[in-house]
Protein backbone atom coordinates (compact mmCIF):
# COMPACT_ATOMS: atom_id res chain seq x y z
CA UNK A 1 0.00 0.00 0.00
CA UNK A 2 1.07 3.12 -0.47
CA UNK A 3 1.23 5.50 2.55
CA UNK A 4 -0.52 9.14 1.88
CA UNK A 5 1.91 12.13 2.24
CA UNK A 6 1.39 15.19 3.75
CA UNK A 7 2.71 19.07 1.25
CA UNK A 8 5.76 18.70 4.08
CA UNK A 9 6.87 15.45 3.47
CA UNK A 10 9.98 16.58 1.47
CA UNK A 11 10.69 18.79 3.99
CA UNK A 12 10.58 16.44 7.50
CA UNK A 13 13.22 14.66 5.57
CA UNK A 14 15.34 17.50 4.56
CA UNK A 15 15.33 18.00 8.32
CA UNK A 16 16.19 14.18 9.28
CA UNK A 17 12.95 12.87 10.82
CA UNK A 18 12.65 9.36 11.32
CA UNK A 19 8.94 8.67 9.27
CA UNK A 20 6.72 5.91 10.04
CA UNK A 21 3.51 4.49 9.08
CA UNK A 22 0.78 6.78 11.20
CA UNK A 23 -2.41 4.99 10.39
CA UNK A 24 -1.29 5.09 6.60
CA UNK A 25 0.29 8.35 6.38
CA UNK A 26 3.78 8.60 6.18
CA UNK A 27 4.41 10.73 9.35
CA UNK A 28 7.33 11.84 10.92
CA UNK A 29 8.01 10.26 14.42
CA UNK A 30 10.75 12.52 15.57
CA UNK A 31 13.88 14.04 14.20
CA UNK A 32 16.35 13.77 17.09
CA UNK A 33 15.92 12.87 20.33
CA UNK A 34 11.72 12.73 21.44
CA UNK A 35 12.40 13.83 24.64
CA UNK A 36 14.16 16.86 23.83
CA UNK A 37 11.31 17.92 21.24
CA UNK A 38 8.86 17.21 24.20
CA UNK A 39 10.91 19.47 26.60
CA UNK A 40 11.47 21.75 23.43
CA UNK A 41 7.60 22.40 23.21
CA UNK A 42 6.84 23.21 27.06
CA UNK A 43 9.67 24.96 27.35
CA UNK A 44 9.98 27.08 24.41
CA UNK A 45 8.01 26.69 21.26
CA UNK A 46 7.93 23.47 18.20
CA UNK A 47 5.96 23.08 15.37
CA UNK A 48 3.63 20.24 14.04
CA UNK A 49 2.95 19.11 11.00
CA UNK A 50 -0.68 18.41 11.19
CA UNK A 51 -1.57 18.30 7.68
CA UNK A 52 -3.29 15.02 7.73
CA UNK A 53 -5.72 16.27 10.17
CA UNK A 54 -9.25 17.09 7.95
CA UNK A 55 -11.22 20.73 7.64
CA UNK A 56 -14.80 20.51 6.98
CA UNK A 57 -16.62 23.79 6.62
CA UNK A 58 -20.48 23.45 7.34
CA UNK A 59 -22.78 26.57 5.37
CA UNK A 60 -25.81 27.32 4.73
CA UNK A 61 -29.07 28.49 7.23
CA UNK A 62 -29.71 26.97 10.53
CA UNK A 63 -25.70 25.31 10.84
CA UNK A 64 -25.83 25.96 14.57
CA UNK A 65 -29.33 24.24 15.39
CA UNK A 66 -27.57 21.48 12.93
CA UNK A 67 -24.44 20.84 15.15
CA UNK A 68 -26.97 21.51 18.02
CA UNK A 69 -28.36 18.20 17.31
CA UNK A 70 -25.50 16.62 16.03
CA UNK A 71 -22.97 16.81 19.08
CA UNK A 72 -22.58 15.87 22.57
CA UNK A 73 -21.38 19.51 23.42
CA UNK A 74 -23.77 22.58 22.97
CA UNK A 75 -22.63 24.72 19.77
CA UNK A 76 -24.86 27.63 21.62
CA UNK A 77 -22.16 27.62 23.76
CA UNK A 78 -20.09 29.86 21.10
CA UNK A 79 -21.60 33.46 21.03
CA UNK A 80 -18.79 35.41 20.23
CA UNK A 81 -17.41 34.94 16.44
CA UNK A 82 -14.22 32.62 16.09
CA UNK A 83 -14.63 30.62 19.91
CA UNK A 84 -14.16 27.49 19.49
CA UNK A 85 -16.04 24.41 20.73
CA UNK A 86 -14.15 20.10 21.35
CA UNK A 87 -17.14 18.27 21.29
CA UNK A 88 -17.90 14.33 20.80
CA UNK A 89 -19.70 13.32 18.15
CA UNK A 90 -22.34 9.84 19.21
CA UNK A 91 -23.40 7.25 17.59
CA UNK A 92 -27.15 6.87 18.49
CA UNK A 93 -26.51 4.14 20.58
CA UNK A 94 -23.63 6.68 22.51
CA UNK A 95 -20.77 5.35 21.09
CA UNK A 96 -17.78 7.85 19.76
CA UNK A 97 -17.81 8.86 16.28
CA UNK A 98 -14.98 11.05 16.55
CA UNK A 99 -13.88 14.33 18.68
CA UNK A 100 -13.56 17.22 16.87
CA UNK A 101 -13.34 20.91 17.25
CA UNK A 102 -16.21 23.30 15.96
CA UNK A 103 -14.94 27.22 14.57
CA UNK A 104 -18.19 29.35 15.23
CA UNK A 105 -17.92 32.07 12.43
CA UNK A 106 -20.82 33.65 11.44
CA UNK A 107 -24.07 31.90 11.80
CA UNK A 108 -23.59 31.15 8.06
CA UNK A 109 -20.42 29.44 8.92
CA UNK A 110 -18.74 26.82 11.24
CA UNK A 111 -15.62 25.20 10.14
CA UNK A 112 -15.03 22.14 12.18
CA UNK A 113 -11.53 20.13 12.60
CA UNK A 114 -11.80 16.20 12.66
CA UNK A 115 -9.13 13.50 13.19
CA UNK A 116 -7.59 12.10 9.98
CA UNK A 117 -8.26 8.56 10.66
CA UNK A 118 -11.94 9.47 10.64
CA UNK A 119 -12.28 11.92 8.39
CA UNK A 120 -13.86 10.32 5.18
CA UNK A 121 -16.46 8.27 7.94
CA UNK A 122 -16.98 11.51 9.78
CA UNK A 123 -17.78 13.45 6.94
CA UNK A 124 -20.32 10.85 5.75
CA UNK A 125 -21.67 10.48 8.65
CA UNK A 126 -22.27 14.38 8.86
CA UNK A 127 -24.07 14.65 5.36
CA UNK A 128 -26.33 11.90 6.20
CA UNK A 129 -27.77 13.90 8.74
CA UNK A 130 -27.89 16.74 7.46
CA UNK A 131 -29.50 15.06 4.39
CA UNK A 132 -32.03 14.29 7.14
CA UNK A 133 -33.00 17.26 9.00
CA UNK A 134 -30.72 20.36 7.33
CA UNK A 135 -30.71 19.67 3.49
CA UNK A 136 -29.88 23.26 2.88
CA UNK A 137 -26.73 22.89 3.97
CA UNK A 138 -23.40 22.52 2.39
CA UNK A 139 -20.35 20.31 4.18
CA UNK A 140 -17.27 20.75 2.62
CA UNK A 141 -13.99 18.39 2.63
CA UNK A 142 -11.52 21.49 2.82
CA UNK A 143 -9.25 19.24 1.02
CA UNK A 144 -6.94 22.51 -0.19
CA UNK A 145 -6.33 23.28 3.18
CA UNK A 146 -3.04 22.63 5.11
CA UNK A 147 -2.87 22.65 9.18
CA UNK A 148 0.39 23.05 11.27
CA UNK A 149 0.39 23.88 15.00
CA UNK A 150 2.93 25.87 16.57
CA UNK A 151 3.29 25.29 20.55
CA UNK A 152 4.54 26.33 23.31
CA UNK A 153 5.10 29.71 25.46
CA UNK A 154 6.73 31.42 22.71
CA UNK A 155 4.33 30.18 19.84
CA UNK A 156 2.07 32.85 19.45
CA UNK A 157 5.23 35.20 19.19
CA UNK A 158 6.95 33.34 16.31
CA UNK A 159 4.12 33.26 14.68
CA UNK A 160 3.45 37.24 14.64
CA UNK A 161 7.19 37.23 12.93
CA UNK A 162 6.51 35.01 10.34
CA UNK A 163 2.57 35.87 10.04
CA UNK A 164 2.97 39.99 10.45
CA UNK A 165 -0.41 40.96 8.75
CA UNK A 166 -2.36 38.33 11.12
CA UNK A 167 -1.34 39.73 14.48
CA UNK A 168 -3.63 42.35 14.70
CA UNK A 169 -6.25 40.18 14.45
CA UNK A 170 -4.86 37.53 16.50
CA UNK A 171 -3.52 39.15 19.25
CA UNK A 172 -6.45 39.23 21.37
CA UNK A 173 -7.84 36.37 20.51
CA UNK A 174 -8.33 34.44 24.18
CA UNK A 175 -7.91 30.28 24.61
CA UNK A 176 -10.14 28.77 22.20
CA UNK A 177 -10.68 31.78 19.46
CA UNK A 178 -9.92 31.95 15.98
CA UNK A 179 -9.40 34.58 13.66
CA UNK A 180 -10.26 34.36 9.94
CA UNK A 181 -7.28 36.27 8.38
CA UNK A 182 -7.64 35.40 5.20
CA UNK A 183 -5.81 32.90 3.31
CA UNK A 184 -4.47 32.19 7.36
CA UNK A 185 -7.03 30.95 9.51
CA UNK A 186 -5.29 31.09 12.86
CA UNK A 187 -6.55 29.46 15.89
CA UNK A 188 -5.09 29.52 19.46
CA UNK A 189 -5.94 25.60 20.15
CA UNK A 190 -3.58 22.95 20.35
CA UNK A 191 -3.00 19.57 21.65
CA UNK A 192 0.09 19.73 24.03
CA UNK A 193 -1.11 21.90 27.24
CA UNK A 194 0.50 24.93 26.13
CA UNK A 195 -0.36 28.23 24.57
CA UNK A 196 0.26 28.38 20.69
CA UNK A 197 -1.88 28.29 17.21
CA UNK A 198 -3.35 26.13 14.45
CA UNK A 199 -2.76 27.95 11.43
CA UNK A 200 -4.79 26.77 8.43
CA UNK A 201 -3.58 28.07 5.18
CA UNK A 202 -3.33 26.90 1.16
CA UNK A 203 -1.42 23.71 0.73
CA UNK A 204 0.86 25.46 -1.61
CA UNK A 205 2.15 27.66 1.11
CA UNK A 206 2.31 25.33 4.11
CA UNK A 207 6.38 24.44 3.03
CA UNK A 208 7.30 28.09 2.46
CA UNK A 209 5.22 28.57 5.95
CA UNK A 210 6.69 25.92 7.53
CA UNK A 211 10.54 26.74 6.36
CA UNK A 212 10.23 30.64 7.97
CA UNK A 213 9.48 29.51 11.05
CA UNK A 214 12.24 27.07 11.16
CA UNK A 215 14.23 30.03 10.17
CA UNK A 216 12.80 32.13 13.26
CA UNK A 217 14.26 29.45 15.76
CA UNK A 218 10.96 26.98 15.72
CA UNK A 219 12.08 22.97 16.01
CA UNK A 220 10.02 21.02 14.57
CA UNK A 221 8.57 17.99 16.03
CA UNK A 222 7.35 14.59 16.22
CA UNK A 223 4.65 12.85 16.42
CA UNK A 224 6.31 10.48 19.19
CA UNK A 225 6.39 14.52 20.88
CA UNK A 226 2.81 14.68 20.53
CA UNK A 227 1.95 11.99 22.02
CA UNK A 228 3.88 12.59 25.45
CA UNK A 229 2.62 16.23 25.68
CA UNK A 230 -1.10 15.34 24.91
CA UNK A 231 -0.90 12.48 27.19
CA UNK A 232 0.68 14.46 30.20
CA UNK A 233 -1.71 17.18 29.25
CA UNK A 234 -5.07 14.90 29.85
CA UNK A 235 -6.01 14.77 26.37
CA UNK A 236 -7.73 11.62 24.73
CA UNK A 237 -6.75 9.92 21.46
CA UNK A 238 -9.34 9.09 19.21
CA UNK A 239 -9.04 5.29 18.76
CA UNK A 240 -6.79 4.38 22.44
CA UNK A 241 -9.15 6.34 24.88
CA UNK A 242 -12.43 6.57 23.12
CA UNK A 243 -13.82 4.86 20.22
CA UNK A 244 -17.41 3.78 18.35
CA UNK A 245 -17.71 0.74 21.04
CA UNK A 246 -17.39 3.23 24.44
CA UNK A 247 -19.40 6.46 25.24
CA UNK A 248 -18.15 9.34 26.17
CA UNK A 249 -19.14 9.49 30.23
CA UNK A 250 -16.51 6.34 30.20
CA UNK A 251 -14.12 7.79 28.60
CA UNK A 252 -13.49 11.10 30.63
CA UNK A 253 -15.37 12.99 27.95
CA UNK A 254 -18.67 14.15 30.35
CA UNK A 255 -16.99 17.66 30.99
CA UNK A 256 -17.82 18.04 27.34
CA UNK A 257 -21.34 16.17 27.43
CA UNK A 258 -24.53 18.53 27.70
CA UNK A 259 -27.04 16.78 29.31
CA UNK A 260 -28.96 19.47 31.38
CA UNK A 261 -30.48 21.31 28.44
CA UNK A 262 -33.81 20.58 26.76
CA UNK A 263 -31.66 20.43 23.46
CA UNK A 264 -31.77 16.73 21.79
CA UNK A 265 -28.95 15.45 20.10
CA UNK A 266 -27.57 12.14 18.78
CA UNK A 267 -27.06 10.01 21.27
CA UNK A 268 -28.46 11.67 24.69
CA UNK A 269 -31.20 9.12 25.34
CA UNK A 270 -29.02 6.30 24.66
CA UNK A 271 -26.31 8.17 27.89
CA UNK A 272 -29.17 8.95 29.98
CA UNK A 273 -30.64 5.45 29.54
CA UNK A 274 -27.03 3.68 30.61
CA UNK A 275 -25.28 5.29 33.47
CA UNK A 276 -21.55 5.12 33.39
CA UNK A 277 -20.48 1.97 35.44
CA UNK A 278 -16.75 2.90 34.64
CA UNK A 279 -14.61 6.20 34.23
CA UNK A 280 -11.19 7.25 32.45
CA UNK A 281 -8.59 8.00 35.62
CA UNK A 282 -5.01 9.41 35.68
CA UNK A 283 -2.22 6.80 36.92
CA UNK A 284 1.39 7.52 37.97
CA UNK A 285 3.33 4.48 38.53
CA UNK A 286 5.38 4.19 41.79
CA UNK A 287 7.34 1.01 40.75
CA UNK A 288 9.97 1.08 38.30
CA UNK A 289 8.64 0.49 34.67
CA UNK A 290 6.29 1.86 31.80
CA UNK A 291 2.74 1.73 31.19
CA UNK A 292 1.53 1.45 27.86
CA UNK A 293 -2.07 0.70 26.28
CA UNK A 294 -3.71 -2.56 26.99
CA UNK A 295 -2.05 -3.39 30.00
CA UNK A 296 -4.73 -5.06 32.57
CA UNK A 297 -4.75 -2.94 35.89
CA UNK A 298 -6.46 -4.92 38.95
CA UNK A 299 -8.51 -3.12 41.62
CA UNK A 300 -10.26 -3.71 44.70
CA UNK A 301 -13.30 -3.00 42.87
CA UNK A 302 -12.96 -4.85 39.66
CA UNK A 303 -10.19 -4.90 36.42
CA UNK A 304 -9.39 -1.92 34.32
CA UNK A 305 -7.50 -1.16 31.37
CA UNK A 306 -4.76 0.93 30.77
CA UNK A 307 -6.74 3.25 27.34
CA UNK A 308 -2.96 4.94 26.90
CA UNK A 309 0.29 5.15 28.77
CA UNK A 310 4.01 6.31 27.99
CA UNK A 311 6.93 8.03 30.02
CA UNK A 312 6.02 11.72 31.53
CA UNK A 313 9.23 13.58 29.95
CA UNK A 314 8.14 16.43 32.45
CA UNK A 315 7.32 14.17 35.63
CA UNK A 316 10.08 11.92 34.87
CA UNK A 317 8.06 9.04 35.17
CA UNK A 318 5.32 6.82 33.62
CA UNK A 319 1.96 8.15 33.66
CA UNK A 320 -1.49 6.54 31.83
CA UNK A 321 -4.89 6.78 31.42
CA UNK A 322 -6.72 3.76 32.62
CA UNK A 323 -11.12 3.25 32.30
CA UNK A 324 -11.41 1.64 35.76
CA UNK A 325 -14.83 0.97 37.90
CA UNK A 326 -16.23 3.80 39.21
CA UNK A 327 -15.80 3.08 42.87
CA UNK A 328 -12.24 3.33 42.56
CA UNK A 329 -10.75 6.63 44.54
CA UNK A 330 -8.54 9.18 43.39
CA UNK A 331 -5.21 8.29 45.64
CA UNK A 332 -5.99 4.75 45.68
CA UNK A 333 -3.20 2.48 44.91
CA UNK A 334 -4.13 0.01 41.91
CA UNK A 335 -1.94 -3.04 40.35
CA UNK A 336 -1.08 -2.89 37.01
CA UNK A 337 0.06 -6.34 34.95
CA UNK A 338 3.42 -5.72 33.66
CA UNK A 339 4.97 -8.54 31.42
CA UNK A 340 4.43 -11.44 34.71
CA UNK A 341 4.73 -8.85 36.83
CA UNK A 342 2.02 -6.62 39.21
CA UNK A 343 3.06 -3.25 39.76
CA UNK A 344 1.64 -0.39 41.68
CA UNK A 345 0.30 2.71 40.63
CA UNK A 346 -1.98 5.72 42.13
CA UNK A 347 -4.83 7.23 41.12
CA UNK A 348 -4.60 10.67 40.20
CA UNK A 349 -6.51 13.47 39.49
CA UNK A 350 -5.12 14.55 35.78
CA UNK A 351 -3.99 16.55 33.44
CA UNK A 352 -0.78 15.35 34.45
CA UNK A 353 1.38 18.57 33.45
CA UNK A 354 0.09 21.83 31.23
CA UNK A 355 2.12 25.10 30.56
CA UNK A 356 5.54 23.87 31.20
CA UNK A 357 4.66 22.66 34.71
CA UNK A 358 4.26 19.21 36.21
CA UNK A 359 0.79 18.89 38.21
CA UNK A 360 1.34 15.87 39.98
CA UNK B 1 28.16 5.15 13.78
CA UNK B 2 30.03 1.69 12.57
CA UNK B 3 29.91 -1.91 14.16
CA UNK B 4 33.51 -2.11 16.26
CA UNK B 5 34.46 -5.10 15.01
CA UNK B 6 35.92 -6.61 17.98
CA UNK B 7 32.08 -7.61 19.01
CA UNK B 8 29.98 -10.36 18.17
CA UNK B 9 26.50 -9.76 16.93
CA UNK B 10 23.43 -11.61 16.79
CA UNK B 11 20.52 -11.43 14.09
CA UNK B 12 17.82 -9.83 17.05
CA UNK B 13 19.99 -6.93 17.37
CA UNK B 14 22.42 -7.87 20.71
CA UNK B 15 26.25 -7.33 20.52
CA UNK B 16 28.98 -9.24 22.68
CA UNK B 17 31.65 -8.81 24.04
CA UNK B 18 34.20 -11.37 25.45
CA UNK B 19 36.09 -10.29 28.20
CA UNK B 20 39.98 -11.69 29.56
CA UNK B 21 38.05 -14.40 31.52
CA UNK B 22 36.12 -15.56 29.54
CA UNK B 23 33.08 -13.80 30.56
CA UNK B 24 31.15 -12.07 28.31
CA UNK B 25 28.97 -8.65 28.63
CA UNK B 26 25.77 -7.50 26.41
CA UNK B 27 24.06 -4.66 24.95
CA UNK B 28 21.88 -3.42 22.48
CA UNK B 29 23.73 -2.70 18.83
CA UNK B 30 23.81 1.28 17.55
CA UNK B 31 21.20 0.28 14.88
CA UNK B 32 18.57 -1.20 18.48
CA UNK B 33 18.70 1.71 19.90
CA UNK B 34 18.25 3.98 17.19
CA UNK B 35 15.34 2.44 16.12
CA UNK B 36 14.00 2.47 19.54
CA UNK B 37 14.65 6.02 20.47
CA UNK B 38 14.84 7.48 24.00
CA UNK B 39 15.87 4.68 26.66
CA UNK B 40 13.60 4.76 29.84
CA UNK B 41 13.74 1.57 31.39
CA UNK B 42 16.09 -1.20 31.46
CA UNK B 43 15.00 -4.32 33.59
CA UNK B 44 18.26 -6.86 33.42
CA UNK B 45 18.08 -10.41 34.63
CA UNK B 46 19.18 -11.19 38.24
CA UNK B 47 23.07 -12.51 39.00
CA UNK B 48 22.57 -16.74 39.03
CA UNK B 49 19.75 -16.74 36.56
CA UNK B 50 20.55 -19.92 33.66
CA UNK B 51 19.55 -18.62 30.19
CA UNK B 52 19.23 -20.77 26.97
CA UNK B 53 20.45 -19.36 24.15
CA UNK B 54 17.82 -16.91 21.93
CA UNK B 55 15.88 -16.68 25.74
CA UNK B 56 14.17 -13.40 26.52
CA UNK B 57 16.09 -12.22 29.65
CA UNK B 58 15.96 -8.36 29.52
CA UNK B 59 13.45 -5.65 28.69
CA UNK B 60 14.29 -2.13 27.12
CA UNK B 61 11.64 0.16 27.06
CA UNK B 62 12.12 3.79 25.22
CA UNK B 63 9.14 6.36 25.15
CA UNK B 64 8.11 4.60 22.24
CA UNK B 65 8.33 0.89 23.00
CA UNK B 66 9.46 -1.93 25.00
CA UNK B 67 11.32 -4.38 23.83
CA UNK B 68 13.03 -7.83 24.78
CA UNK B 69 16.88 -8.61 25.33
CA UNK B 70 17.54 -12.69 23.99
CA UNK B 71 20.64 -14.34 25.34
CA UNK B 72 22.85 -14.50 22.55
CA UNK B 73 24.13 -18.19 24.28
CA UNK B 74 23.13 -20.56 26.77
CA UNK B 75 25.03 -19.90 30.10
CA UNK B 76 24.68 -17.87 33.56
CA UNK B 77 23.94 -14.30 34.10
CA UNK B 78 26.71 -13.04 36.42
CA UNK B 79 25.81 -9.28 37.14
CA UNK B 80 23.39 -6.74 35.80
CA UNK B 81 24.69 -3.16 34.86
CA UNK B 82 23.08 -1.49 37.88
CA UNK B 83 24.50 2.20 36.37
CA UNK B 84 21.38 2.09 34.17
CA UNK B 85 18.74 1.96 36.37
CA UNK B 86 19.52 5.73 36.94
CA UNK B 87 20.46 6.60 33.79
CA UNK B 88 18.78 4.26 30.99
CA UNK B 89 19.87 6.97 28.04
CA UNK B 90 23.46 5.60 28.33
CA UNK B 91 22.34 3.01 25.73
CA UNK B 92 21.33 5.83 23.42
CA UNK B 93 24.46 7.95 23.83
CA UNK B 94 26.65 5.01 24.16
CA UNK B 95 25.27 1.96 22.84
CA UNK B 96 28.45 0.08 22.85
CA UNK B 97 29.53 1.68 26.46
CA UNK B 98 26.60 0.90 27.93
CA UNK B 99 26.38 -3.01 28.40
CA UNK B 100 23.01 -4.40 30.22
CA UNK B 101 24.32 -7.71 31.69
CA UNK B 102 27.40 -10.14 31.94
CA UNK B 103 27.06 -13.76 32.01
CA UNK B 104 28.81 -16.77 31.70
CA UNK B 105 28.75 -18.87 28.60
CA UNK B 106 28.19 -22.38 29.01
CA UNK B 107 30.60 -22.77 25.96
CA UNK B 108 33.36 -20.66 24.12
CA UNK B 109 32.28 -21.73 20.94
CA UNK B 110 28.92 -20.52 21.01
CA UNK B 111 30.06 -16.97 21.23
CA UNK B 112 32.87 -17.65 18.19
CA UNK B 113 29.80 -19.06 16.45
CA UNK B 114 28.01 -15.67 16.41
CA UNK B 115 27.79 -13.01 13.62
CA UNK B 116 30.94 -10.66 12.86
CA UNK B 117 30.71 -7.08 12.75
CA UNK B 118 30.02 -7.27 8.42
CA UNK B 119 27.61 -10.61 9.01
CA UNK B 120 25.78 -7.97 11.43
CA UNK B 121 25.31 -5.11 9.18
CA UNK B 122 24.22 -7.39 5.83
CA UNK B 123 21.33 -8.21 8.72
CA UNK B 124 20.87 -4.71 9.45
CA UNK B 125 21.03 -3.64 5.90
CA UNK B 126 18.21 -6.41 4.49
CA UNK B 127 16.09 -5.11 7.46
CA UNK B 128 15.97 -1.61 5.98
CA UNK B 129 14.80 -2.85 2.49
Amino acid sequence: MTLKTTPLNAAHRAMGAKMVDFGGWDMPVNYGSQIDEHHQVRNDVGMFDVCHMRVVDAKGDGVRAFLRYLLANNADKLAASGRALYSAMLRPDGGVIDDLIIYFMTEQWFRIVVNAGTADKDIAWMKEQAAKVAPQLVITSRDDLAMVAVQGPHARTKVWEVLPQTKTATEGLVNFQAADCGEYFVARTGYTGEDGFEVMLPKEKVEAFWYALSKVGVKPIGLGARDTLRLEAGMNLYGQDMDETVGPLESGLGWTVDLKSERDFIGKAALLANPPTRKLAGLVLLDRGVLRGHQKVKTAHGDGEITSGTFSPTLEKSIALARIPNEVQLGDTVQVEIRDKLLNAKVVKYPFARNGKGLI
Amino acid sequence: MSNPSNLKYTASHEWVKTEADGSITVGITQHAQELLGDMVFVEAPTAGRKLKAKEECAVVESVKAAADVYAPVSGEVLAANSDLDGAPEKINSDPYGAWIYKMKPDNAADVAALLDAAAYQAVVDSEAH
